[in-house]
């Protein structure tokens, strides 16, 4: 037998040729993969957009870092205690610190900070801050960018000094016009002498502070050596409610434990549990660990991917067998010519590749619409939702070869069968 | 060396149609039939007569129930049916009552379609499809649509798809039977013609006058060959 030769790309001319002759039918049946290919890529675009921001965050934490936080306990009797007038104790110590430090393997350091609210006044302006009590390591661990000046020193921390840093956007606050470094601040009575403005690299509003009270500015962050704020503040803070004072000792309001790798980070975080549950009679900290949050926002995003997508491959579905309707009907419509075609010395092969080449281009021509239409709708969603959308390139890739699959897969049964057609049949058909 | 000779040998040719239970049609019943190369023959019978399928069976259309059917020496009687597709598009050209042109491809490209199962270059042929196009009077005619044309016009369009291929058998069925008797007796000159060039035509029809063009008549009658009139002889082979 002699092995003729394809005709492959008349087949395609053909092909494109009798999908033109039905204009409103070939786009009517592409309509389906384009808006199965277009929402495969647009709602992975939008998770990924969802899944990067919150990932972003838990970054910028530090995937490296331990963060534990002082917790006030949920404690009836002790709330009662509270009430009237005793001061209550809890949270982390320096001796946790120092704890963690000496026998928890593979930490680099311990950054202990403490938080007291308090307004700090210039001028006659006065803005209620967030004090930050310490050390100089905290902008590495942390993440400032130095904007002007310096950030605390090791001497600030060793002297006392009345030193401070204030953030940009309190500098702002404050200093209206003025340089911020020739000037000092008032905090209760004590002065402060301002020596470097900074920006906090994580973004400031996702930090959960203790006793955030709404509406108010969440960059307004003075920091100060903690020697300072030890010696100026103490450890008892008071707050004045109606009818009643609160007295509170907290000796750190949270800890940053900065393990060597990002491997030790997950062995660390049940050791420093267990050391410090020996210490701690109350449920008072929190440990948060950046790494564990950024594997459940992974593992949420695979969910979230696998949801929408499926939805998506739905309608994708749902297109192919829109495909292979049309396609069925016109292999009964085109009878008459398979026949014609069979007569004239087409094999069945040929019939099969054309009614394939049909739906294939079909599907290929209403993936290649869709992916255009994939990448501007993530776009347009941005812009007028202001939620992130990314695109990725193995979503594109994805939804364009499962168009190209969907087209062979449900475009294979109309061809075969008109390939089947007994061609006397055929050419008697009207 | 007969058998050399014929490009058609029709040998105990029977077909059974098994309509489903006991019911049987015998369409044909034990044909014997030879037709030698350049020879004219035409088959008449009333419908039922078993001409259609004779026809379809000669053009490798369909398969015999049991005999033997020899194209050109060659017995395609139990071929496959890439190889009937084969046989038909390289050894036989096809004229049919109702014209069947492709609807959506114009006068030019329906005279390509038996070459592009050929696996031929279609550009390099594009002259001699002209060329076939100018033999049967369609020159002016290339781009237009079968839906264009008259039905004379079509039946030549059809004609000189039937040649493209060159091949040596060409089969009409009926290739006057929608047309008025002045177009008629046109596509049956050329016919006329193309037998004179030296094609073997087998040609179907219910009309006496047109049997008379062929060199032999051969009568069809409840599946077998009632008899066999021979109008003028055969042309001699060398």
């Amino acid at each position: 037998m002699k092995l003729t030769s394809f005709p492959f790309f008349s087949t395609i001319r053909l092909g494109i040729k009798s999908l033109l002759l039905h204009k409103l039918r070939s786009v009517l049946t592409m309509l389906g993969i384009i808006f199965g290919v277009c929402s495969v890529i647009a709602m992975l675009a939008i998770g990924e957009g969802a899944s990067y921001q919150a990932q972003e965050e838990i970054k910028k934490l530090g995937s490296q870092n331990i963060i534990l936080r002082s917790l006030k306990p949920v404690d009836d009797a002790n709330r009662a205690d509270a009430g009237r007038g005793t001061s209550l104790e809890y949270g982390l110590t320096y001796d946790d610190g120092a704890r963690i430090q000496a026998t928890v393997p593979g930490v680099i350091r311990v950054l202990p900070i403490r938080i007291i609210r308090e307004n700090v006044r210039f001028a006659r302006s006065s803005v209620a801050c967030q004090i930050l009590g310490t050390l100089p390591t905290y902008q590495a661990i942390v993440g400032l960018d130095i904007v002007k000046g310096r950030f605390l020193a090791e001497t600030d921390d060793l002297n006392q000094d009345n030193v401070c840093t204030v953030t940009e956007g309190l500098a702002g606050r404050l200093f209206a016009f003025q340089d911020p470094l020739l000037q000092s601040i008032k905090i209760n009575s004590f002065y402060y002498r301002v020596v470097g403005v900074v920006r906090e690299r994580n973004m400031p509003e996702q930090r959960t502070q203790p006793g955030k009270t709404e509406g108010e500015p969440l960059d307004n962050n003075v920091y100060i050596p903690l020697s300072t704020a030890r010696s100026r503040f103490g450890e008892t803070l008071v707050r004045r409610r109606a009818g009643s004072i609160e007295m509170e000792r907290v000796q750190l309001h949270q800890m940053t434990v900065q393990m060597r790798d990002v491997a030790a980070v997950e062995a660390a975080d049940p050791q420093i549990k267990g050391l410090l549950d020996r210490f701690h009679k109350q449920n008072d900290y929190e440990t948060i660990v950046p790494l564990q949050l950024l594997r459940q926002a992974e593992q949420t995003k695979r969910i979230f991917n696998i949801v929408l997508g499926s939805i998506a491959a739905i309608s994708l579905l749902v297109g192919g067998i829109g495909i292979m309707n049309i396609m069925l009907a016109t292999v009964t419509e085109r009878t008459r010519e398979i026949g014609i075609r069979r007569a004239l010395g087409a094999k069945r092969r040929h019939i099969t590749v054309q009614f394939l080449v049909e739906t294939v281009v079909l599907s290929i021509g209403g993936g290649l619409v869709g992916v255009v239409l994939g990448i501007m709708v993530p776009f347009v969603v941005s812009r007028v939702t202001d939620m992130p959308t990314i695109v990725t390139p193995w979503s594109v890739l994805l939804a364009f070869s499962i168009s190209g699959a969907v087209g062979i897969v449900f475009g294979l049964y109309p061809a075969k069968a008109a390939a089947k057609l007994d061609p006397i049949e055929a050419l008697r058909h009207e | 060396m007969a058998q050399e000779q014929a490009i058609i040998r029709l040998e105990e040719l029977e077909k059974r149609y098994d309509l489903g239970g006991e019911a049987e049609v015998r369409a044909l019943r034990g044909i014997d039939l030879v037709v030698r190369p350049g020879s004219y023959v035409a088959i008449m019978g009333p419908s039922g007569s078993g001409k259609s399928t004779m026809l379809n069976l000669i053009g490798c259309l369909d398969r015999p129930t049991s005999g033997r059917y020899f194209l050109g020496g060659t017995d395609v009687s139990a071929m496959p049916d890439d190889e009937l597709s084969e046989a038909r598009g390289s050894g036989i050209g096809f004229i049919f009552q109702s014209y069947n042109l492709i609807a959506q491809l114009t006068v030019i490209e329906n005279i390509q379609v038996p070459l592009l199962y050929q696996g031929k270059d279609l550009d390099a042929a594009h002259d001699h499809c002209v060329q076939l196009a100018q033999t049967v009077g369609l020159g002016d005619r290339l781009h237009h649509r079968p839906n264009q044309l008259s039905g004379g016009q079509q039946q030549r369009v059809a004609i000189a798809r039937s040649l493209v291929n060159d091949p040596l058998l060409i089969l009409a069925d009926e290739p006057t039977g929608n047309l008025d008797s002045r177009t008629g007796v046109e596509v049956l000159e050329l016919i006329d013609q193309l037998n004179a060039r030296g094609k073997t035509i087998v040609l179907v029809t219910h009309d006496e006058r047109i049997a008379t063009r062929a060199h032999r008549v051969i009568h069809m009658k409840d599946g077998l060959i009632e008899r066999e009139i021979v109008n003028r002889p055969e042309p001699s082979q060398g």
